[in-house]
Parts: structure tokens; C-alpha cells; sequence
């Protein structure tokens, strides 16, 4: 890999990042997860991610099936796994994501299962892009990562 | 004729008000035959006082005025022709009679005539009656029959003759009868002369042509009366003298003999009359009629607008000889109209203004919208601006060689400018918008403007000496918005700093009398049991800058505007700074001024009301402040009350040395200049030891700025003697514990904790928490407010309970189990954070009333965490 080629990946991520951010997909949460990456945990984002990811799935499958389940409508455990994913969205900074939730509940809130519904695809579709389009960054950043281990004090010179 | 009517006319003097176009009588009055109306007129009273005339001059006037002497002829000739009238139909009435006459003679010599033929007949001779009779009969036949009386009287004659014809008894008694007729017949014609001359009489006396002319005047002049007499009109003729010689006023304020023969200005005095008479004159010379509006302001009738009508008078050879006068007041018309001309004027101003408004309106909403959008866009800016300088700031604490540091340092300088550039919009917008709001707590304004006056000292790249002064009888403490007034301080510190190159930077502060005393008494009778009483404190912050022009002090504060367009580019900035100090101070009910001299310096002035606490309040306070700061009593006593502060570059020398990039040459000049009149040199320690004051007087200071939440206030008093205990034990680092259910925010929070060298226990739900606490103490707790099995308000509780009752009760009714510890002294109150999702105010009030202390709004970020913990753990400064 050249250093041509170093600087565009930096180049494909920002311009990857900024689209997240500008589509609302993410917040400045985001970048304080990146900040708080340094020497002693390379890779505290992706593993937060995907933590992120097993855990919503949880809550994702949870929620499917509290709302399928035509004889009990139970909303408080609705709002306990909507709050989860919640916190831990806005946790990582996945705005979008979050928003939907929050609508969720408000759904929840008025009993309003058809809404619930909706928004549960939503929410469905929208952690879906969220998943593919950082798994794309990391894949980014892991090839970036790889390459500036040898050429880092050279790139930062051309820039 | 005319000698005839003239005499007329001197008979009828006393009733006469005829004016002069005495022609229009007859058809412009309308005059009715009488009779018809006289019942209406009859009904009427009229006055005849108010027309005053001259008839001599009436009679001059007729004699050789066109007009009248044609109406005089008009009227001559009317009387004329009745005359002839009556003369023609007496003299067919002669005619008839004189006829009648003629029959009755003939008759009369027939008669005679057979009276004769009888006596002859009588005497001698008999003839056939019969042929004479039809003779007779022939003759008697040719009478005219006139009268059909007459003629009756011949058949019953016949008739007779029918009977007994032939006898002379007959004929005698024929003849008598004759006799008889003829008799009446010359008496009937007596008595017709008689009534004929006795009419002839009669129509003498009748006709007098003055009765009728005077008849018809007298009836027009009661109309002209009946027209005339409510009308605000005057009617006035005058002779070329412009002279009075008639004049009709309804409303008469002078008598004849004060109007007759006089003129206007000899009548009158005062305003618009000499204009009247002027005017008069001029129609009388150019013998033209004219209309003109005069007002009058006279003695007499005060103030009255005439509208007057004049129109000249010719006499028969065409000259003019005088003028007809209308008058009429229209004082109320005139003014009506002139109101009226005022309101168009006024709408008209009105609506000028009105489209002003509404430009200016649409300007505002444009403003309005443009600053809304530049507010916005400076919000959505600074998130990640801030970003961006936070990772930098990471960034600089990891290894990186010189080179990289410098890069690193001018981005942060540059992130910096730009988010205080930023921060300076939306505050500016804030406090346009109103939404800004201050806080009242109690400061100390000489730690204030110390503390200023070092950050300013530390970040200086000149040689500058930076001094405060602060009068003795400025109080230790006042109440206001601390946070505001250092920011306005800062800010004109700066500005000084920025176009100053050498000399000095001098703070005053002093008190001053109230400014507005009935302001301070309204304020005091609102508030009458007020505790506090309020001074003015003024600060000076003087600079031996380059100076502001004369012209430029207009629009200095002015949102961002400098003073020239070559000094914005020489020094740069928004120009923003000082229009958010003006609009600060104004907002605290102070002014800000500026006094200024080219080459000399500048002199930026503001004005404060302060209130100042009471002493029992003080002393209260004071209490936690020498518990607080028993150190920084001891060390710098005097600092309190001290009025003097002096910094300057050289005590920071040190740290910018290294820099190299300052003009070193002039450092060092200055350096031996300023140590000479100095004296005295501040330690290094001194400024640590400001942060370690200013660290307390932090964490006090925040103490008082929720006073609204009283129950945690109250009850924070015991973090004091955490604080000394914690001094008092020194090492032990503080131990922080955070319940959260997520295991995403854990890792987070673990991650941020441990960036910040803090280390953390964690637990995941309310029932651990509770156990985490009764196992050991710790110095600060983070809450998740929604967690499974227990949430946070609830585990709050518990735990505020057991600090409040030394018992877990509470908890084991909740369901916990718990061993109660026995107490070696009263336990301390842990501040407790929330963390909550949703940052709505109702869930803040709810974790404050649950006994939080603070609350973080999800998501957690390494700022807010930091923040928190300088406020709350008092030795993460230190450590």
C-alpha cells in the first residue's frame, strides 16, 4: 500500500463519516467514542460497535416479539427495552437510530400498535443501514490502520 | 311717471326695506297673488327693525341707477296697464248704457208721437186703427231691442191690442200705461247714470297705483324677511365712498346710526377688516363681481369667518357707484375644513409612517431570520467544533514529536477562536432574543477581578503590565451574576490586551452613588422587607492603547463593527465582544461607556447594582468559607481585603520563553524597565495557589448558584466535612461508582473515566448500587435513572434514606437485605449524579427531588464527565 493510497482511505472515511453525519445517521457522540481511542485500546470503537450490535439485537428480537404477541400487550417491558436501546444508541451516537426509539415509545406511550409496528420496521431498517455502514468504516479503518503502522510519520509529513 | 312713482316711494318710507335690484321682484322672489298665501304670511311676525336704510339714497338710486329706474318703469307700466284696462271696460259700460238710452228716447218720442195721432183722431177723422196700429206696430218693430224687459212689456201690449182694440177708453189707458213705463223707464236710467258716475268715482279711488305698488313690496319684503330671518347673512349696499347706505343684519350688534354712512374701517377695528374693505374697493374699481373668504378677529364679534360676496353697481351712464355687499358666516364651515384638511394630513402622515413601519417590520423579520439562521448555524457549528477541538486536545496529550505539537497547538488556538467566535454569536443572539438568563450569587469582585487579571496575565504574548485597583469601601461580597460580569471583564481585558503594545492595564473598582435613586426606592418599596441593600459598584478598565477616534466611539458597540475597516484587518476579530458586554451590562441594569484618546489609551466604563447581603447571611456564609478554605485563609489573609493587584508578563516569562516566537529582544528590554519601579516580583507559587482558591471558591460558588433546590443545598453542607476529612486523610483517592444496566454505556463511561485517571466501580442496577454503598464509601456516585430490577430514583432514596437514618429499613422494605453497620460517625452525604436519557426538565425535577444532586444528560460525553467531577469530587483539580 502506498502512501497515496493511505490518504485516501483517511480520505474515504471522512467522506464516509461525514455522510453519516449529515444524513443525521450519527452525532458527535460518535466522534467522543473515537477521542477516547488511544494507544492502550486500538480498537475501543469497533469493540464498543459491536457490543453495541450483539446487545440491540437482543433488544430488536425482543421487541418483535412483544409486539407479535397479540394477547399480552405488555408496554412496560416494551418501554424497558426501548429505553435500552436507547441509552445505549445515544451512548455510541447513533442519532438516527435513537429518534426512532424515541418516537417507539411515545407510540408505546399512547398504545397505538399499528404505530408500534411502523416504527419497528423503521427502527428495523434503520439499525440495519447503521450496521452496514459501520462495518464499512471499520473495514476502512482496520485497512487503514494496517497501513499507517509502517508509514505514519511519512503521511503526516505530506500533509 | 317717474316723479309719480318717486313720491310713491317717499310714502312708503316707513315699511320699505327694498333693496336695490328691485327688478328681481317680480320674478326671482316668486311672488304669490294675495289672497292665495296671505294666511301663511299672516302667521308670521316679522321684525323690521334690523334693515336700516338710507331712502334718500334708495331714491338717488332708483333716480340714476340703471336697475332702478327700470324697475321703477316695470312697475309704472303694470300699473298702466290696469288703468287702461279699467277705463276700456267703463267706457263699453258707457256704450250700453248710452244705447239703452238711445231706445228709450225713441221709444219715448213714439209714444209722444201716438198720443198726438190720438188727439187727432180723437178730434176729427177716423182712420182704420188697425193700419196706423200696424203702422205703429211697423215703427214700434225698428225699436232696437235691447232689453227683453222691454220687449215683454210690448207683447203684453199686443196682447192688449188683441182684446179691445177699437175703444178709446183702450188707447187711454194705453197711453197711461206708456205713460208709466216711460216713466220708470227715465227713472231706471237716472239711477244708471247714477251708478255709472258713483263707479266712476269708485275706480278713481280704487286704482292708486301706490297702494298696489306698495302692496307688492310689502309682500316681498315680508318674503325676503321669512327667507332672511335665522339666515347668518348680512346685506349691505355701499356707495362708491364704500359708505353704508343699507344694511340687513339679523343679528345686529350696532345701531343705525353707528352703520349708516360709515365705512368698514370706521365701524370696525381689527383683523381682516382693512382686507374687506380693500377688497370692496377693488371690485369697485374693476367692476367686477369676486367672492372672498375674510376672518374677521374684531372687538365686536371676536373671531368669525365671512365669506363675502360683492358685486358693483352701475349707474345709467355706466359708472360705477357703488357695491352690493353679501356677507356670510361660515366661522364653523371654515374650521370643519379645516380640521378636515388637518385629518387628510394626518392619514397621510399616518399612512407614510405606516408604510415605514411595515418596511421596517419586514426588515426586522429579515434580521430576525437572518440572525435566527446565523444562531442556528453557529449551534449546529460549535457540536462539532467542539469535536474537533476535543479530539486535538486528546491528540496533544499522546507522544508526538515537536514539530506535530506545534501543528497541534495552532490548530487548538484556531479551534479555539473559532468556538469563542461562535459562543460570542449565540450568546449574542441569547441575550437579543431575551432568552438569556442571569443568576444571582454571591461573589467576591476582588478574587474576580484577580482571577481576571491572572488568566489574562497568563495567556499575554506582550509586555504588559496588568494592575487592579479596588477602593476599600467596595464590600467583600455582593450578589449579581458572577459568571456574566467575569465574562464582561474578560472580554475587555482582552480588547485592552489586543491594542495595547506596552504600558499598562489597569482595573478600578469603586463604589459610587446611586445613579437613579428613585429607581433604587421604587425597587426597595417592591421588595420592603428586602434584606439586601444595593450599591453601585463602577469599574474602570483603562489601557494606554492606540485609542479609539472620536468618530468611531458612535458605532463601537455596535454588533460587528470595529473601529475601521484597517483595524479589523490589523487586529482581527468579530467585533462582536463589545456588543455583547453593552448588552450584558444593560441586561443587568448598568451602562457601559467608553472615554477615549487617540495614541493615549482607552478607557472602557460600566456601572453595576450590586446587592450586598446581609451580614447575618454573610456570617453564615462565612462559616463554610473558612471550613472550606482554612488554608486559603491562612495563606493569603489579606487577600480579602487587599485592593491591589499587580501582574505581568515576566511572572509567566518562563512559560513563554520556550515559545521563541514573542519578539524576544523587546522581553528583556521591558523586563529591566519594569523591574526597577516594580519592586516586587509574584511568585510562581502565587498563581498555583489562585488555583487552588479559585478551585474553592468553584465548587462554593456552585453551591450557591442552585439555591432554588433547597432541600439539596440544605443537606450539602455536610460535603464540607467530606471535603476536610478527605484533606485530613490526603491520599485516598476518590472512589467513583456507576450503576448502569448497558453494557455499551459502561464501556463508555469506563473508557471516559479512565481518560480522566479516575478509576470506577460499576454495577448494573438499583439492588447493587445499594450493596456497592453499604459495602464501602464512596465519593461520588452515577446514576442511570432507568434500570431493571431497581431504578435509579428509587436506589437514591434508599440511599438517602440510610445517610439521613443510619438504618437500612427502608431498603429491607424495598425488598433489600441489608446488615446495618454500626456507625463511626454520622455519614456523609454522597453527591449522586443522574444520568438520564431524555433531558426534560420534569425529569430533572424528579431526580432533584429524589435526592440527586446533579443529573448528565445521556449521552455521557468526556466535557460533562470532567465537569462534573470538578464539581463534585474537590480534590480531581489536584490530584
Amino acid at each position: 500500500m502506498t502512501s497515496f493510497g493511505a490518504v485516501r482511505l483517511r480520505t474515504d472515511m471522512n467522506r464516509l463519516l461525514s455522510l453519516l453525519f449529515h444524513q443525521g445517521v450519527l452525532d458527535e457522540q460518535f466522534l467522543q467514542l473515537q477521542q477516547l481511542q488511544d494507544q492502550t485500546s486500538p480498537n475501543f470503537v469497533s469493540e464498543v460497535v459491536t457490543i453495541y450490535f450483539h446487545e440491540s439485537e437482543k433488544q430488536l428480537r425482543n421487541l418483535r416479539n412483544l409486539l407479535l404477541d397479540r394477547e399480552m400487550w405488555d408496554y412496560v417491558k416494551l418501554g424497558i427495552h426501548l429505553n435500552q436501546l436507547m441509552g445505549s444508541s445515544s451512548s455510541i451516537g447513533a442519532k438516527r437510530v435513537r429518534n426512532i426509539c424515541a418516537a417507539f415509545r411515545n407510540a408505546v406511550e399512547q398504545n397505538n400498535r399499528s404505530a408500534c409496528m411502523r416504527a419497528l420496521e423503521v427502527l428495523e431498517h434503520e439499525y440495519c443501514y447503521l450496521k452496514n455502514k459501520l462495518h464499512e468504516l471499520f473495514q476502512i479503518e482496520q485497512q487503514r490502520v494496517l497501513g499507517d503502522a509502517v508509514r505514519y510519520p511519512g503521511v503526516m509529513h505530506q500533509q | 311717471m317717474e316723479d309719480e312713482n318717486a313720491e310713491d316711494m317717499e310714502v312708503e318710507i316707513l315699511s320699505s326695506m327694498w333693496p336695490e335690484d328691485i327688478d328681481a321682484a317680480g320674478k326671482k322672489f316668486n311672488v304669490e297673488k294675495p289672497g292665495v298665501d296671505q294666511d301663511l304670511l299672516e302667521d308670521l311676525t316679522f321684525s323690521e327693525e334690523p334693515s336700516i336704510v338710507d331712502f334718500k339714497r334708495l331714491l338717488e338710486l332708483t333716480n340714476y341707477s340703471e336697475k332702478g329706474s327700470s324697475q321703477l318703469s316695470y312697475l309704472v307700466k303694470n300699473w298702466e296697464l290696469k288703468q287702461e284696462k279699467a277705463v276700456i271696460l267703463l267706457r263699453e259700460e258707457l256704450e250700453n248704457l248710452r244705447k239703452q238710452q238711445h231706445g228709450f228716447e225713441l221709444k219715448k218720442l213714439e209714444i209722444l208721437e201716438e198720443h198726438m195721432f190720438e188727439d187727432y183722431e180723437y178730434g176729427g177723422d177716423k182712420r182704420p186703427i188697425s193700419i196706423l196700429d200696424h203702422e205703429v206696430y211697423e215703427i214700434f218693430q225698428d225699436v232696437p231691442k235691447r232689453r227683453s224687459d222691454v220687449i215683454v212689456q210690448d207683447e203684453s201690449l199686443e196682447i192688449e191690442d188683441e182684446y179691445d182694440i177699437n175703444t178709446v177708453k183702450y188707447w187711454k189707458q194705453r197711453a197711461l200705461h206708456l205713460e208709466n213705463l216711460l216713466n220708470t223707464s227715465v227713472q231706471r236710467e237716472q239711477i244708471l247714470l247714477g251708478k255709472l258716475e258713483e263707479s266712476i268715482e269708485k275706480l278713481e279711488k280704487q286704482s292708486s297705483p301706490v297702494e298696489e305698488l306698495s302692496q307688492i313690496l310689502k309682500r316681498a319684503d315680508n318674503f325676503l324677511h321669512f327667507v332672511l330671518q335665522n339666515a347668518p347673512v348680512v346685506i349691505g349696499h355701499q356707495d362708491k365712498d364704500l359708505r353704508y347706505r343699507f344694511i340687513y343684519n339679523h343679528f345686529p350688534s350696532l345701531g343705525e346710526e353707528d352703520i349708516i354712512g360709515k365705512t368698514d374701517v370706521e365701524i370696525l377695528k381689527g383683523g381682516g377688516v382693512k382686507e374687506s374693505q380693500d377688497f370692496k374697493r377693488e371690485v369697485l374699481e374693476k367692476g367686477i363681481p369676486g367672492k372672498r373668504e375674510i376672518t374677521f378677529e374684531t372687538e365686536l364679534f371676536g373671531a368669525k369667518t365671512f365669506l363675502i360676496y360683492v358685486e358693483p353697481v352701475f349707474s345709467k351712464a355706466g359708472e360705477t357707484i357703488g357695491v352690493n355687499y353679501m356677507g356670510m358666516e361660515i366661522t364653523d364651515q371654515v374650521k370643519q375644513r379645516e380640521k378636515m384638511a388637518k385629518l387628510r394630513e394626518e392619514i397621510a402622515v399616518q399612512k407614510a409612517r405606516e408604510t415605514e413601519l411595515n418596511k421596517t417590520i419586514h426588515i426586522t423579520e429579515e434580521t430576525m431570520r437572518a440572525k435566527q439562521m446565523l444562531a442556528t448555524m453557529s449551534h449546529e457549528i460549535r457540536s462539532p467544533l467542539s469535536g474537533i477541538i476535543s479530539v486535538a486536545e486528546i491528540l496533544s496529550t499522546t507522544m508526538l514529536d515537536k514539530d506535530q505539537k506545534q501543528l497541534l497547538s495552532v490548530m487548538l488556538s484556531s479551534g479555539d477562536l473559532v468556538l469563542q467566535l461562535i459562543n460570542d454569536i449565540l450568546d449574542f443572539s441569547k441575550v437579543e432574543s431575551g432568552v438569556m438568563k442571569l443568576e444571582a450569587t454571591k461573589f467576591r469582585p476582588r478574587e474576580v477581578i484577580k482571577h481576571v487579571l491572572q488568566t489574562a496575565a497568563a495567556s499575554l504574548k506582550k509586555m504588559l503590565i496588568l494592575e487592579g485597583h479596588v477602593q476599600d469601601d467596595v464590600p467583600v461580597e455582593v450578589i449579581g451574576d458572577v459568571l456574566r460580569i467575569r465574562q464582561i471583564l474578560t472580554n475587555l481585558i482582552s480588547n485592552a490586551v489586543k491594542f495595547t503594545h506596552e504600558g499598562k492595564i489597569k482595573i478600578n473598582l469603586y463604589v459610587i452613588a446611586d445613579p437613579c435613586p428613585e429607581d433604587q426606592k421604587k425597587h426597595e418599596k417592591n421588595v420592603p422587607r428586602s434584606h439586601e441593600t444595593t450599591v453601585w459598584i463602577q469599574c474602570d478598565v483603562q489601557d494606554t492603547g492606540i485609542g479609539i477616534p472620536e468618530n468611531a466611539l458612535s458605532s463601537l458597540f455596535k454588533n460587528y463593527m470595529q473601529a475601521g475597516a484597517d483595524t479589523a484587518r490589523k487586529y482581527g476579530g468579530t467585533g462582536l465582544g463589545l456588543a455583547i458586554c453593552k448588552q450584558l451590562v444593560e441586561l443587568m441594569g448598568g451602562r457601559l461607556t467608553v472615554s477615549s484618546k487617540v495614541n493615549y489609551g482607552s478607557t472602557f466604563t460600566f456601572v453595576l447594582p450590586h446587592k450586598v447581603p446581609q451580614a447575618c447571611e454573610s456570617l453564615d456564609e462565612t462559616d463554610e468559607y473558612q471550613d472550606v478554605g482554612d488554608d486559603d485563609a491562612s495563606m493569603d489573609e489579606d487577600d480579602v481585603n487587599c485592593g491591589f493587584f499587580q501582574f505581568n508578563t515576566r511572572t509567566l516569562g518562563s512559560l513563554f520563553s520556550s515559545n521563541g516566537s514573542g519578539p524576544t529582544h523587546e522581553v528583556t528590554r521591558n523586563e529591566v524597565e519594569f523591574d526597577k519601579p516594580d519592586g516586587f516580583s509574584v511568585p510562581v507559587e502565587t498563581s498555583s495557589k489562585f488555583n487552588l482558591e479559585n478551585s474553592n471558591t468553584n465548587h462554593t460558588g456552585l453551591d450557591k448558584e442552585r439555591p432554588t433546590h433547597d432541600p439539596c443545598v440544605q443537606k450539602n453542607r455536610p460535603l464540607k466535612t467530606n471535603t476536610s476529612t478527605r484533606v485530613d486523610s490526603g491520599t485516598t483517592r476518590p472512589r467513583i461508582l456507576l450503576v448502569e444496566d448497558h453494557v455499551v454505556n459502561v464501556m463508555v463511561a469506563k473508557r471516559m473515566m479512565k481518560q480522566l485517571n479516575q478509576d470506577m466501580d460499576v454495577v448494573n442496577n438499583g439492588v447493587e448500587a445499594l450493596r456497592a454503598v453499604h459495602r464501602c464509601d464512596y465519593s461520588l456516585i452515577l446514576m442511570d435513572v432507568c434500570m431493571p430490577v431497581m431504578d435509579g430514583l428509587q436506589a437514591t432514596r434508599l440511599i438517602r434514606s440510610y445517610e439521613k437514618n443510619g438504618n437500612w429499613d427502608e431498603a429491607r422494605l424495598a425488598g433489600v437485605d441489608l446488615q446495618d453497620q454500626i456507625l463511626k460517625e454520622p455519614r456523609k452525604r454522597v453527591p449522586i449524579i443522574a444520568m438520564t436519557a431524555n433531558a426534560m426538565s420534569e425529569s430533572a425535577e424528579e431526580c432533584f427531588a429524589n435526592g440527586m444532586d446533579s443529573f448528565i444528560t445521556k449521552p455521557v460525553t468526556l466535557q460533562n464527565l470532567k465537569q462534573c467531577l470538578q464539581q463534585y469530587l474537590p480534590s480531581y483539580e489536584t490530584l
